[in-house]
């Protein structure tokens, strides 16, 4: 399985990210099949919790790769996510040198040597190639996206006292949106664009089997086609995969053999994280469950 | 458009053979339609086909998509157009080599009991055999169409065979005759999505065949974007107009904050700050721009010649509640009554438009429209709220079916709210024909404005949350 080498057809992309625990549909198979064929980072979009990050740790430990993870927030800048001069290093190296001239030193204290790498600058500078993974890039400033467009395209960095820093290695880029506010169009060119949407419920099943294989087929079903009722009310959170999956857990572990309107009821709070939604949830999908005695 | 940009017009040979001139005015059209493909991108298409195995529809259409759709409004463009480049190919050439299908293609219906393919498309849209259920729908359409009901609108002919057949989704009834024992397996929506569209591509292969054209190319983005015309309609579409909608208003403010013309000088603060430089005023303070959050008061007209435009209205102000300092909602027939509770509590466009129209208590006697007694009532019970810093908007066709206007009573309103806005979601041209009054109300409104499409509700909603009114 570790073979860092490009896969040869989407079937084999697809078998590899299966080996991985992760079920991709046609078209997320399709993209990273492509994106490590073509070099290009992808883009994936698409509601919280329908396995957008898992997508990218699935790509690590399908290809072998590190994963490198930069996680973006609001104010997030260079010397977070790319590099920094290390300035405490840098005065000790000038209070060290004592006699030695200024010419030495200035040359010196600018080296690789007093670079700290940040997680951009670690995925270019790493001799193996990685996973890298640029998290909900939506959270940051447009200006943190411009930074970002020289090492989508060209795989390399300019620090103005180094010069360029072109990437040893060709990593694999995934950066992933909630869609909170729309990316800039530069941006997107550059990537590959994949929207990840709830699965089908076939799909979903197979997923919730995956990891939580002792649960029952039957109670499987019935567990997320009432995850898929909930999903179809208009909620403010609507439940994730990851929930249905922490939800199918829960149920082995209360050893129910049914989702009747108790169960339900009682442990709902794991799909439905919201107050108001609590309320329309168990309205709406719990008089549709039949009372205990009857199930 | 430039003629090559057509695939279907009367064009006597194909253009240059290939696949590249193809997928270049693929790539034409989707920017006539506003999805911006760069060159860029189209090299990264090429490319991207150059690794995919093209008999696989599949691959080749999600290869082609993640390369120039980048996003979801891109997406669903690309999907649309994306049919009529690439899968209509073989009806386009039909047409102009005059082949037609013969008779024999629906052969087996004649034969076919309508109770017995109801239960074989059962069976295929289960099993999710896609090739069988094209067939199966080709001889539903037969079936269907010998019974002499197809209407030859395709939307309306896919709902009706759908009903026809009895298919529904969720659990399905038990089949007459059996004992009950074998219980049917149950239908889920997708399935069941997977048929219609079977159904409405097969449909539309008949029309093309029948007429000998194509469907037109149009432009789809102007069509898209009119407001929705029955309660009925796709919430999703609200949804989205909202969405933009709020995206758009929230860069608004930041706007305003930015640009330092025309602000005020705050005196108390300039006076303090000037005691640092021995009371001569150096720096002058300003008042902060705040965004304007203003009180508003929407009243809706929902006799049943607009009810549905008012509706998605009132849907949209409340989902953009976070604009608006306080919002209030009233609905007026004969009468007016406040509606503001139902929308806070029903989420479901058309739940909140049935509650309207069974819970406004509104109709009196005849269901027509009395602006008067509206605006009578309004003075009466609710103007002792408004004070000049409220925003009434009304949202009405000013058709009085010939009663007493009160524009009066309606320029006492006006005075007593800081401002008034009108909407008529009648075209311009209209206003004014027939028995609506909308002069008498015009001149004591701070704006009237007509309002059918989105577009013109999102210039509107700019407006009131204190954007700079566009041009007309």
């Amino acid at each position: 399985m570790a073979n860092a080498r490009t896969p040869e057809s989407v079937a084999e992309t697809k078998q590899a990210l299966a080996e991985a625990s992760y079920l991709a549909d046609e078209p997320a198979a399709l993209v990273s099949f492509l994106a490590q064929r073509l070099g290009k980072p992808i883009l994936v979009e698409g509601p919280a919790g329908v396995g957008k990050t898992e997508l990218a740790k699935a790509l690590s430990r399908a290809s072998g790769r590190e994963l490198i993870r930069l996680q973006c927030y609001e104010g997030l800048d260079e010397a977070k996510a790319l590099y920094e001069w290390n300035y405490r290093k840098q005065l000790l190296r000038i209070q060290a040198g004592g006699e030695a001239g200024w010419e030495d030193v200035h040359g010196d204290i600018f080296s690789e040597e007093f670079l700290l790498e940040r997680p951009l600058m670690q995925a270019i500078a790493s001799a193996e190639p990685v996973v890298l993974l640029i998290d909900e890039i939506d959270k940051t400033d447009q200006e943190f996206e411009a930074m970002l467009l020289e090492l989508l395209s060209d795989f390399q960095i300019t620090i103005p006292e180094l010069g360029q820093v072109a990437a040893s290695s060709m990593p694999i880029v995934v950066l992933t949106s909630n869609n909170s506010r729309e990316l800039t169009e530069a941006l997107k060119r550059r990537c590959l664009y994949l929207w990840l949407d709830y699965p089908e419920l076939e799909r979903e099943m197979e997923i919730v089997r995956l990891h939580a294989p002792d649960l029952p087929e039957a109670l499987a079903r019935r567990l997320v086609e009432v995850v898929r009722m909930v999903r179809d009310l208009d909620l403010k959170k609507p439940p994730s995969i990851a929930e249905t999956i922490d939800w199918a857990r829960t149920l082995l572990l209360m050893g129910a053999e049914d989702i009747d309107r108790e169960t339900f009821e009682q442990s709902m709070s794991i799909i439905v994280k919201h107050r108001t939604d609590i309320d329309l949830v168990a309205e709406r999908v719990g008089m549709k469950l039949s009372a205990p005695q009857a199930g | 458009m430039s003629p090559t940009a057509s695939p279907y017009g009367q064009r006597a040979d194909a253009g240059p053979p290939g696949l590249a001139p193809k997928l270049l005015g693929f790539c034409e059209e989707l920017r006539g339609e506003g999805v911006a493909v760069g060159t860029s991108e189209i090299l990264d298409a090429f490319a991207a086909l150059e690794q995919v195995p093209w008999e696989s529809q599949d691959d080749f259409r999600e290869a082609l998509a993640a390369t120039i759709a980048k996003s979801q409004e891109d997406r669903r463009l690309f999907e649309l157009l994306f049919e009529r480049w690439f899968f209509r190919a073989a009806e386009a050439e039909a047409i102009e080599r005059e082949v037609a299908e013969e008779g024999e293609r629906h052969e087996g219906a004649e034969r076919l009991d309508i109770d017995e393919l109801r239960e074989q498309i059962r069976q295929a849209i289960v099993e999710g055999n896609d090739g069988e259920m094209r067939d199966l729908a080709r001889l539903a359409i037969a079936a269907f169409g010998r019974e002499g009901e197809g209407s030859g609108v395709v939307g309306v002919d896919v709902q009706r065979i759908r009903r026809t057949l009895e298919l529904t989704a969720g659990p399905q009834p038990q089949a007459e005759g059996t004992d009950g024992a074998a219980e049917r397996p149950p239908i889920d929506r997708d399935q069941l999505n997977r048929f219609e569209r079977h159904l409405r591509r097969e449909l539309e292969r008949d029309l093309i065949e029948r007429t000998e054209t194509l469907p037109p190319s149009r432009p789809l983005a102007e069509l898209d974007r009119a407001l929705p015309t029955s309660p009925t309609q796709d919430l999703a579409a609200v949804h989205r107009a909202v969405s933009q909608m709020k995206r758009r208003l929230a860069t608004l403010g930041h706007e305003q904050r930015g640009r330092k013309r025309a602000q005020t000088v705050d005196v108390r603060r300039t006076m303090r700050a000037s005691l640092e430089t021995g009371g001569v005023p150096m720096h002058l303070r300003y008042r902060p721009k705040r965004p304007r959050r203003p009180e508003i008061y929407v009243l809706c007209d929902v006799s049943t010649s607009v009810t549905s435009a008012s509706v998605f209205f009132l849907s949209v102000l409340h989902a953009l509640h976070d604009s608006f300092r306080k919002l209030r909602s009233f609905v007026f027939i004969e009468r007016i009554s406040e509606v503001t509770e139902i929308f806070e509590h029903e989420r479901d466009f058309t739940a909140i438009a049935k509650r309207v129209s069974s819970e406004g208590g509104v109709a009196d006697v005849s269901g027509y429209t009395d602006y008067g007694r509206v605006w009578l009532e309004f003075l009466a019970e609710i103007s002792e709220d408004l004070d000049p810093r409220s925003t009434v908007i009304v949202l009405g066709d000013a058709r009085t079916n010939g009663r007493e206007p009160h524009a009066e009573v309606f320029a006492q309103v006006a005075e007593r709210a800081g401002r008034l806005f009108w909407l008529n979601p009648e075209p311009k041209l209209y206003w004014n024909y027939g028995d609506s009054v909308m002069a008498a109300y015009e001149r004591w409104c701070d704006g009237a404005f007509e309002c059918w499409t989105t577009r013109h509700l999102e210039n509107f909603v700019n407006i009131v949350a204190g954007g700079v009114p566009a041009a007309e």
